[in-house]
Parts: C-alpha cells; structure tokens; sequence
C-alpha cells in the first residue's frame, strides 16, 4: 500500500521550479547538489592559485608574481581549498547520502540545511574580496601571512585581514549548522532497526566529525574576533607591548587547526569503508574497531595541537608529552588502514575507478602517516619544521587522505546521484594521470625540504632548482588532470547509460535499494532492518 | 638568468640520474647537509632511524597490498572469503595490531627522547658564549652580549652573491669552534625563525620572547641557513651564514669588529659640521642596505605596503617630522623605529640622502646633532 501511495505522491513533487527550486531548497539532495557544485568551483579556484605558486616556483628568480602576491595566493589556496573545497564537499556527500543510507526521508532540520548552504556562496564572496581588494586604490596591503594568519604580521596587513575575517566566521557558522543538522538526522531519523552499531560507517565518520567540528570551530572564530579587536580596537591580546602574547593566537589557531586535519579526513575514511568492501565483495573487516578507532582519533587529536609550535620554546616536560601524544595517534590511524588491507585479503576484488581511488588512498595515506610519525619526533621536526618536507608531508595527508577519498566516493554514488553510468574509460585515465602526477609533484619536495630549502618563499637558491622544476612540472599536469574530471562528471551528468537501483555488484546498504536518481523524498515510508 | 633556465632543462633526466647516480646525493642535496655539532649529529641518526622504520612498514604495507591484488581478484576467479572477520583473526586483530603499533612507536619515542632532553635544555656551565639573536623585517641582528660586539647580517643582492643568492649575507655570524654558545632569540616586529641545519636547531624568534637553544660547534666551516618563518614580503630574503673559526681566531675576530664599532662611534659623536656631498655619499651607502629592500632603491617604494619617499609630504616637508619618523617608526606598519639600531651620524646621513634624492631637493643636510637633540 505504502509503495503505491509513495509512488503516485512521487510523480507531483511539491516543489518550486527554476532558481526559486534551488534558493528556497529544503531537499537534502537538491542541497547535496549545491554543496557539491559549489565546493566543485571552489577546488578549481584552489587548484589555480596552486598553479601560480607552482608556476612562479618552476625557475629561480622572480618570474610573474611579486612576493606579496605570491603570499598572498598561498594563503587563498590553503583557505579555499579547505573551506571552500574539502569541507563542503564532505558537507554534500553527507547530505545526498545520509538519509539514504539510514532510511531517512531528509535531513532532520531541512530549513537550517538551506541555511547551512547558502551562508557559504557569501563567505566565499569575502574569502574572494579579501584576495582581490589590495588590487583596488585605499584596499591595504596583501594578506601576506599564510592561512596560519600569525600574529604580528597579520596585524600588519591591510583591510583584506578583515574580509578574510569575516569569511572565517561565516564559513564557521555554516560547519557547525551543518554539523548539528547531521547529529540530530543521524541520532533521530535512522530507520526502525537500524541500531548505531547497524549504520554504515560512513554515516559514523560524519557523526563524529560533526562533533569535532562543533568542538574547536568556535575557538578559531574567538582567535580570531580577538585579532579582529588587536587590530582595530586597541586590544594587545597577542601583542607583547601591551601585556598580550602572540603565541596564544597560535595555539588558539592549533587547537582547531590540528583536529580540522581529521575533520578532512574522516569523511573520507568513511567513504572508503563503503567503497572498499563494495569492490572486495566481503563485508568491512573490524567494523567495531574501525568506529572505536575514529572517536581514538577524534580524541587524541583533540589533545595534540602543539606539535604544529614545537619551535616556539615551550618547556621540556610540555613538548615531551606533545610528541608522545602525537606518535600515539598512529595506532588508532594504523588499526583502520590494517582493517581496510584485511577487507581486501581474501575479497575477490575488481577495480573500477572508485577501488582504484581507494587504493591508492590506503597506500598514499600510510606514506603521509608515516612521514607525520616522522615529524611529530621532536629532535628532527626541528630540521623539518616550516620546510618543504612538510610541505611535502601534508600534500600526501590531504591529498590521498582527503581528496583520494571524496574521488572515491564521488566515483562510487555519481551513477545514483545522476541515474546515469559515468565513461569508466576516462575515469581510468583520469585516476592514473592524477596519481602519477601527484607523486612526481609532491615526493621531490621532500627531498627539498632535508636540503634546507623553508617553507612559503617565493624565490630560492640554484641548489633548489632541480627538484622544483621536477614538481613544478608534474605539478601543472596534476593541475590540468582535472579538467578531465569535470568532464566526465559533465558528460555523466548530461547523460549516458542508465544506472541500476544496485550500481555494483558487491555494494550493500539501503541507497542501493533505491532507484538511481532516487525519488524526491528519499525514504517516505521507512525501511526495516533486521 | 638564461644560464638558471640552461640547468633547469637538464631536469628531463633527473629520474634517470636518480636511479643511476645515487653518489649524486651531495649535489641534489636529498638528504640533511653534513651535521656540524653532536646533537646535530644525534638529530640525524633519530633521523635516519625514523625514516629507517617508516621505510620498512611502507615497504610492508606496499607489499602485503601488492600482493592482495595480485592474488585476490575476482578475474582469477577467487571466491571471496565472507567470514574472514569472524575468524580468531579478526576477533583479536583489533588487540595485536595496536600492540605492534605501540611497540614501534615507543622504539622511536625512547631514543627520541633521549636526543630531545639533551637538545632542550641549555646546559649550566662556565665559558658559555651569549649570543642574542633578533629577527628584523628582513634582517638578522647579532649580538654577543659579553664582548659587546653587533653586527647585522642582510641577503647580498643577486650581483654580489652570485651562485649564492639567497644563501649569502654581507656579514656573516663569526663563532667559535669547541666552545658551547647558548642563542637567545626574540623579534624586533614579527616572527622569524633561526634555521642552520648543520647546528641542528630551529628556533622561532617572537616578539616579547626569548626562546634559548645551545650549539657547540665541532668543526670549522660555513653552514648556510635561512628564515623559516613567514615574516612577510621577503621573507624570501633572510638568510644566515655562520664561520665557525678556532678560537683564537674568534679572539681576534671580537677585537676587530670592537675596534671598528669604536671607530664609528667616535666618528659619530665628533662635533663636526657635516658637509651635504659627504652626508650624501654616506647615506647612500646606507639607505641603499637598511632602507631599499621595502622604500627600493629608486625611492618609489612597492604600493600599497612600502610607500615611496620620492615627492613624498615627509621626505620634502620639515627636516624635524622626517627625523622622527625614522627615530621611532611608525606604529602599526613596517616601519621600525632605528634609534636603538643607528647612530646620530648614519640617521643623519640616511635622512639628508632621503631629502636630496630621486628629485628631492630640500638642499637640507641634516647633522648628527640635530638627531642627537631629537632622541
């Protein structure tokens, strides 16, 4: 009865048409939809700027960009790419595939999803000006400061300081409103049956990121009120002089900087525990301790933000303690990448692009891990603080950690977002020149960084010439590879062949069980589970 | 600037060397320069010791993957496993598997740790030489507090350094050898960070901070560092070049550098009449080092962060209002105030130059004492 009647209702979608469909969305999908295209303009926004800085790094010598630029679309790649690329397209994927994947008809609070989504377009638009007011007469100087935005200095820069500001706080107020959304969906909607312990991991990943996110996004928005007032309203609270201190900032900064890295790479991890025994056909192996080791990660990573300072003279007992925390970290990160390896053992694997994408992510990650390992022992983060091998170091976090993951996942839904199979030829294409370039952009840089070559200067010595060629190179290929992902997402888009209700083989959980696209209103009569 | 791109060029062979031409290493720099202290040498094998096991469980992780692909495909018909996870494996996987981790994570923390108490604490002991270190926007001061000597240490421009732009600096930081050197830094404006991998240290330099770190140099050479903190427009250009001499020689070094600061300040406080062609020769010296990386050499400075001082109200109004300015800075941008870094005489000279420059042409020569009457 209940199918007939979800079917008829089906047919008259109650909702508006054109732009109003759009702006007045309360759909989860339709605002899936938003979040992914946004944060899909926003990634090659990020990925330009990266092209300039890599462009300007290929020779030695000044060649296009005057330093201040120069710093000033270092800063913009960081912010954009986190905030505005990453974030948000974590944000989408939870929203088209939580109710889905817990029987749910939509988000729990679907007028604050609208809200959540259209506050970022506006902070987009001030992460935007904050780039581009210096070019205008009276805008100030450039933010020259890194996304890290250090007092002094950023206490120096112009008005673009404030737009930058102003972005942080908006994009804050959309991540947590996000965030409580996807707490509430997944603490109430889940269908009858489907115990916590019965829900997809991914949908895990995202309860515990929510919560993450709530915890330590107000403290970068009080760091950086308080900076807003040092600037413009004559408090010292980072300023020495006035009996304030700058390293506060930096571990204000740190302390949501450090858990914004798992916040990236969660939803990731929990992508790949869809997609890995999807592709291996055998279920997840250690389901409980892949959930245990999240909340690990969450917990400890909560606790650790300093090993990001170790050069600014804290005591001896206080960065002992910080570089056992850290290297503490890699049991629980190691635990899911041996859970993921033994999901693939004895499986009867096949690689479509998603598997490729999640393999390469379990094996990249692991590399970046373990460099992470290398870096959080103290004596030697001194020679590898604030140089390239970090540089290095975190490309191969974020990048395979973050990125390989959203691939994976955008790979592995797209024929049920669109309804239509995606060119499986070009998507392969796509995966190794993406992957090869990658490597050959960032595994130099490393060896850069041990020769002493800093962080964030525009402009280095011959002895660095070789290797930022090399990455310079592959880096621009890397950049340009993607292009060929947005046309396959296009071409996907605008048509091909019809997807099954069950895209893969070996895929399990409730999205599959309904048609591709799904109906407007996900799950309008709830589904049981044993 | 052609024979740059000529070199880069040669790159298109670099995977090949690399596989080929390991001994290569010192040239393609992969790894830490040669260490010249102990713990520098100690901050290496932790080094090598990490990388050694992060290779080998990469290594591991790449082969057991490898290896699942290779054997557990569905083309070579395996048949999938679906109680893998129920075996005694998978029941006490979640136990072992951290068991491991740990033991290797408490190998490389326990010789860590070791390293770390050594590196960390600045030993008590006699002889010990002071030296404060002060980032400047974009400068290193140097100051060896007992023998009262300072020296400041800025990039060479490209012509004068030549192969090494960037890595040289026109006075170099003079230590000695066998003696141990505690390092105080802090920051005359923004952070900047001290970096000389061959002494095995970084330290960040904050204003309203003084971060110690310890070195004692073992063998003599020059060991190239650079800032490794963003510090804003040319951070690019704040490199450190440390001679590590005998200490003898350091002796003689100290006793040089004393003599020619005495010299300078007799030279400054001679109550003299300074003639407009003299000032001007000095302060053009001077501007071009001190002032020309932000106000540029031609005086039209980089907009919107260096403001020009050709045809500027400061530079062409009252002599008083542009003394003061270089006196105290001025709050809330860049610009340092220079009375604790020069003298009456170079002030002097750098204004009079300012006044009568790029066109400028107030005809004012500006005399020590007038500066001396404005501190």
């Amino acid at each position: 009865m209940s199918t007939t009647a979800s079917a008829l209702h089906s047919e008259h979608e109650h909702h508006p048409y054109g732009w109003r469909r759009w702006l007045f969305s309360t759909n989860h999908k339709d605002i899936g939809t938003l979040y992914l295209l946004f944060a899909l303009t926003m990634f090659f926004l990020g990925g330009l700027s990266a092209m300039a800085i890599r462009a300007e790094l290929l020779y030695p010598g000044l060649q296009m960009l005057d330093p201040d630029l120069y710093n000033n679309i270092l800063t913009n790649h960081a912010l954009i790419m986190i905030f505005g690329a990453v974030m948000p397209a974590g944000a989408g994927i939870a929203n088209w595939m939580i109710p889905l994947m817990i029987g749910a008809p939509d988000m729990a609070l679907p007028r604050l999803n609208n809200l959540s989504f259209w506050i970022l377009p506006a902070a987009a638009m001030m992460l935007v000006l904050s780039f581009i007011v210096p070019f205008f007469p009276g805008g100030g100087t450039q933010v020259n400061t890194g996304w890290t935005l250090y007092p002094p200095l950023s206490v120096q820069v112009g008005m673009s300081m404030d737009f930058l500001i102003f972005a942080i706080h908006l994009l804050g107020i959309s991540s947590v409103l996000a965030s409580i959304n996807i707490i509430v969906t997944i603490l109430n909607m889940r269908a009858p049956g489907m115990t916590m312990f019965k829900m997809p991991i991914f949908c895990w990943a995202w309860f515990v990121t929510a919560f993450l996110l709530i915890l330590v996004v107000p403290i970068i928005a009080g760091g950086v009120t308080m900076l807003l007032f040092d600037r413009h309203f004559g408090t010292s609270f980072f300023n020495a002089a006035g009996g304030g201190d700058p390293v506060l900032f930096q571990h204000l900064f740190w302390f949501f900087g450090h858990p914004e890295v798992y916040i990236l790479i969660l939803p990731a991890i929990g992508a790949l525990a869809q997609v890995i025994p999807a592709f291996s056909r055998k279920p997840l192996f250690g389901y409980k301790s892949t959930v245990g080791s999240m909340l690990v990660i969450a917990t400890l990573g909560m606790v650790v933000w300093a090993h990001h300072q170790y050069t600014i003279g804290m005591s001896l007992g206080t960065v002992s303690y910080f570089m056992i925390g850290t290297i503490l970290i890699s049991i629980p990160v190691g635990l899911i990448i041996f859970n993921f390896i033994a999901t693939m053992w004895r499986g009867a694997m096949t690689f479509e692009t998603p598997m490729l994408f999640a393999t390469a992510m379990v094996l990249l990650f692991s590399f970046g891990g373990l460099t992470g390992v290398m870096l959080a022992v103290i004596p030697a983060d001194v020679q590898y603080h604030d140089s390239m091998f970090v540089v290095a170091h975190f490309h191969y976090v974020l990048i395979p950690g973050a990125i390989y993951g959203l691939f994976a996942a955008v790979f592995y839904w797209l024929p049920k977002w669109t309804g239509h199979m995606y060119d499986e030829k070009l998507a392969k294409i796509f995966f190794w020149v993406n992957m090869i370039s990658f490597n050959i952009t960032f595994f130099p840089q490393h060896f850069l960084g041990l020769a002493g070559m800093p962080r964030r200067i525009i402009d280095y010595n011959v002895i660095f010439a070789e290797f930022n060629f090399l990455s310079s190179v592959a880096g621009l290929i890397y950049g340009f590879s993607h292009l060929l992902f947005l046309y396959i997402i296009i071409k996907a888009i605008r048509g091909g062949q019809q997807a099954k209700n069950k895209v893969w083989e070996g895929a399990t959980g409730l999205e599959w069980e309904l048609p591709s696209p799904p109906p407007f209103h996900s799950w309008e009569t709830a589904p049981k589970i044993k | 600037m052609h024979s740059r791109m000529k070199r880069s060029y040669s790159l298109w062979l670099l995977p090949f060397l690399l596989v080929t031409a390991l001994p290569a290493q010192a040239e393609y720099g992969l790894n830490f320069p040669p260490p010249a202290t102990t713990i520098a040498r100690d901050i290496y094998n932790v080094h090598m010791l990490t990388m050694g096991i992060s290779t080998l469980l990469l290594i591991g992780v790449f082969g057991v993957v490898f290896f699942a692909i290779w054997k557990f495909r569905k083309s070579r018909g395996y048949e999938p496993d679906q109680n893998f996870h129920k075996t005694w494996f998978g029941t006490w996987s979640w136990i072992f598997v951290p068991a491991v981790v740990l033991g290797i994570d408490l190998t490389i923390a326990s010789s860590a740790q070791k390293v770390l108490n050594k590196l960390w604490v600045v030993p008590e002991q006699e002889g010990m030489l002071d030296v404060k270190v002060t980032g400047h926007q974009w400068y290193w001061e140097f100051e060896f507090l007992d023998e009262e000597v300072r020296i400041e240490s800025r990039a060479k421009t490209e012509e004068e350094a030549g192969e090494l732009y960037l890595r040289d600096v026109d006075h170099r930081l003079v230590l000695p050898t066998g003696r141990p050197i505690r390092f105080m830094h802090t920051s005359a404006d923004v952070n900047h960070a001290m970096w000389v991998p061959a002494l095995g240290f970084k330290k960040d330099a904050i204003p309203g901070y003084i971060t110690e770190t310890w070195a004692e140099i073992d063998t003599e050479g020059v060991y190239r560092g650079q800032c490794a903190e963003l510090c804003g427009t040319w951070h690019a250009k704040m490199p450190i070049v440390v001679e590590a001499v005998s200490p003898e020689r350091f002796t003689e070094w100290v006793a040089e550098a004393k003599a020619a600061q005495a010299a300078a300040d007799a030279e400054a406080a001679a109550d003299i009449e300074w003639a407009l062609p003299k000032l001007m020769e000095k302060g053009k010296g001077l501007y071009n080092t001190k002032c020309a990386s932000c106000h540029q050499i031609n005086g039209e400075g980089l907009a919107p962060a260096f403001p020009p001082l050709k045809d500027s109200a400061i530079a062409t109004g009252p002599a008083a209002a542009h003394i003061d300015i270089v006196l105290n800075g001025k709050p809330g941008s860049a610009m340092p105030p220079w009375k604790g870094l020069l003298n009456d005489l170079e002030i002097a000279a750098i204004v009079t130059y300012e006044r009568n420059s790029w066109g400028n042409d107030t005809g004012d020569a500006v005399q020590p004492r007038d500066v001396k009457a404005a501190r």
